[in-house]
């Protein structure tokens, strides 16, 4: 059973069984998200996707619909929020975006646009975490790994093969490869694969492209995030 | 080549005077001057006080990366660390890049030298010239030049802006661009912007005619000062093209004595290290290059313009070559020496960078033809050009999975280090020495360093372990504890 409820006080009809994610989503309204992804179910790590709803905060691609809530999203206390979530991602890992090849087409980057995040805020934990490019087509970037496990619901989900997967808890989590030796070459990993085009950040890349795309010519240096993700439903 | 007044014997005694920081240049620098009890200077020393370390963290990163990560060593020659990172890769590639590549490059270079020249020139050192270099120091800056001589502080920051659009219209950005990348580029010229520089560029090569009329008619006011001050011997180095041309983005290696004999001619590029040996010395973070079969005391040299204009047979635009002329004939045989003599060949070469840029804009491989190209991949490669202050020198190994696993720069103002110490020193000899220092004795010294247009930020990238003895004393001055590493 559908019904109505309202998003920053605008009325939002939803199906049975819808998320206020995707629900919101559908209405034309944007919600801010980095382990969400339209292709995989809900996975709620991220957090960015925080909403109001009842005095309680929320993940509104993990909570379904009802009739009759009372939705706050686009509110200065949850944007504080979520930048300050952003924030925190931004100093646990290491986000080099003058020097990255992903710069333009980077979710986090591209939200700490759109959230107006102008500074790092918090100490810089500059983890020690070397590249893996034993692959002959991709190379591994785990300095900048957000921990959305989107490649790991690819590789384990679509293409069957359960490539990659958080290790550690806390703060000792990082991503590894599933092989003995730890290295991307000794999988059975290929560029073709689902998991190699769904990071959202710069960790999973495909060798020799590099800025072959002039920066100021890529996706969210075109368009913010929020008109991207609404107009192309990415 | 003298080097005394490096060290001084009995330090400790003398009184120690220190300009810091060392101001209008790129980075920090510092002064130090030791003085007797009778104001004559015993030892002169440029200090290079910053730390930086490009060498050793570009390692482990992929080379695609690189000719985009190193530009940050500098924000006012990026495009210089873009191009020698980008040509370095292309030999790691085996590519020879395409024509409409190279030209677009070309374009974006001598953008950069036109650019910074007139930063330099106008912005950093005409007060010095225009005002006297004991003139009131809160007028002695680019805001008193527009006050008192509002058409050259004009034409000056509107060549800069030219030269900045050039970049912006080749690399994307005016500064930190990323339209060169490893194999070629990754962008045409836009027709529009090729249209808005055509447009401009004939007033940007009369104003810098102008540029150079300005330096000679400086020259000729006082000969006495402009022939003389920092006047000393140097050996020269530059990049010159294979016909003897001055070619500022590619070419082989020569080397002059100060006789202005050749010594070495037609290395290249990819041999340097038979060439250049660096020394290490214990007061300052900027390494010592020199010419290996001279040795460190007699190999030492100059790069940059005044290097340029007179290693090169000859400079292949007109007006910019009758300019050299000119200034060779101001030599009567002999190479032209004087430190002052760097900014009017700086003016040359700013004349020359507007008369290549006018030419490449009525060149249609700007606008369309291949950008990449392919090639046998290796594992290493060496990239020169001559950026705005001198031979600028990338070097790169990469591993078979395209990481990065050796980094090696030497950059333009660590080829004139032991140059503008010289400078320094001679400096401090003829003004300062048995005189009550004053601010305006002081900028002389600044005057010599600030010719050489020195970027410290991008001189001081190296990281290495250094030999650091660190020693523990207790308030007696005893010794208890002592760490060496070596």
């Amino acid at each position: 059973m559908g019904g109505k409820f309202l998003f920053d006080g605008r009325p939002v009809p939803f199906e049975e069984g819808q998320t206020i994610l995707q629900a919101a989503r559908a209405a034309g309204h944007y919600i801010p998200h980095l382990c969400w992804h339209p292709d995989f179910p809900p996975h709620g790590s991220c957090k960015l996707c925080v909403v109001k709803v009842g005095g309680r905060h929320v993940s509104s691609c993990a909570l379904p619909a009802r009739d009759g809530m009372e939705v706050e999203s686009n509110t200065p206390e949850i944007n504080g929020e979520r930048r300050a979530l952003l924030q925190m991602l931004f100093v646990e890992g290491n986000h080099f975006c003058p020097s990255c090849e992903k710069s333009g087409n980077c979710q986090l980057q591209a939200l700490a646009y759109e959230l107006d995040m102008s500074s790092a805020r918090f100490a810089h934990f500059y983890p020690d975490r070397p590249v893996d490019a034993s692959h002959p087509d991709v190379l591994l970037d785990f300095n900048r790994c957000i921990f959305c496990e989107l490649c790991v619901r690819a590789s384990r989900d679509v293409d069957h093969k359960g490539v990659f997967a958080l290790t550690g808890r806390g703060i000792r989590k990082h991503l590894v490869v599933n092989a003995e030796s730890g290295r991307l070459a000794d999988t059975d990993f290929a560029v073709s694969d689902r998991a190699a085009d769904i990071c959202p950040v710069g960790v999973i890349l495909r060798k020799r492209v590099g800025f072959a795309v002039p920066i100021g010519e890529r996706k969210y240096d075109e368009a913010s995030i929020s008109s991207v993700a609404m107009e192309k439903g990415e | 080549m003298d080097s005394s007044l490096e060290t001084a014997a009995g330090r400790e005694q003398l009184r120690r005077v220190v300009i810091d920081p060392v101001s209008r240049v790129e980075g920090h620098g510092k002064v130090t001057l030791l003085l007797d009890e009778d104001d004559h200077v015993r030892e002169a020393r440029l200090h290079i006080v910053e730390f930086r370390g490009f060498e050793v963290f570009i390692q482990g990163r992929p080379y695609w990366e690189v000719p985009v990560m190193v530009q940050r060593l500098c924000g006012i020659c990026p495009v210089s660390h873009h191009l020698a990172a980008s040509k370095a890769m292309d030999r790691v590639l085996g590519i020879p890049i395409t024509r409409s590549a190279e030209k677009l490059r070309r374009l974006m270079h001598y953008g950069q030298i036109l650019q910074s020249h007139a930063l330099h020139f106008f912005h950093l050192s005409s007060p010095d010239l225009l005002f006297g270099f004991e003139s009131e120091v809160g007028k002695r800056n680019i805001v008193g030049v527009a006050a008192a001589y509002p058409e050259v502080a004009r034409q000056g920051v509107l060549l800069r802006k030219f030269g900045q659009e050039v970049i912006r219209a080749t690399a994307g950005k005016r500064i930190h661009g990323t339209g060169s990348v490893p194999g070629g580029m990754n962008r045409h010229l836009a027709v529009e912007d090729r249209d808005a520089l055509r447009a401009e560029i004939d007033h940007m090569v009369e104003w810098s005619r102008a540029a150079v009329e300005l330096v000679k008619r400086l020259h000729r006011a006082d000969p006495a000062l402009y022939d003389e001050f920092g006047r000393f011997r140097a050996n020269v180095m530059s990049l010159v093209r294979a016909d003897g041309a001055m070619d500022l983005y590619h070419g082989a290696l020569r080397f002059r004595d100060a006789d202005g004999r050749i010594l070495v001619d037609k290395v290249p590029d990819q041999s340097y290290r038979s060439l250049i040996r660096e020394q290490v010395k214990p007061w300052s973070y900027m390494k010592f290059p020199y010419l290996q079969q001279l040795g460190p005391d007699e190999g030492w040299y100059q790069v940059g313009p005044l290097a340029r204009v007179q290693n090169c047979d000859f400079i292949p635009t007109p007006l910019a070559e009758a300019e050299r002329r000119e200034f060779i004939d101001h030599g009567r045989g002999e190479p032209v020496r004087a430190t002052l003599a760097y900014h009017w060949a700086r003016m040359i070469e700013l004349l020359h960078a507007a008369e290549v840029i006018r030419d490449l804009l009525g060149d249609g491989d700007l606008l369309e033809g291949a950008l990449l190209a392919d090639g046998e991949r290796g594992n290493e490669g060496v990239g020169i050009i001559e950026a705005p202050r001198g031979t600028l020198i990338h070097h790169y190994q990469v591993g078979d999975d395209d990481l990065v696993t050796m980094c090696n720069l030497i950059v333009s103002t660590t080829h004139n280090n032991q140059a503008m110490n010289t400078a320094v020193r001679e400096v401090a000899r003829r003004y300062l020495d048995g005189r009550k220092l004053t601010e305006g004795l002081l900028n002389h010294i600044e005057v010599a360093i600030r010719a050489y247009d020195p970027c410290l930020s991008c001189a001081t990238h190296a990281l290495g372990k250094m030999p650091l003895v660190l020693e523990l004393a207790d308030a007696g001055g005893e010794v208890v504890d002592r760490v060496v590493r070596d």
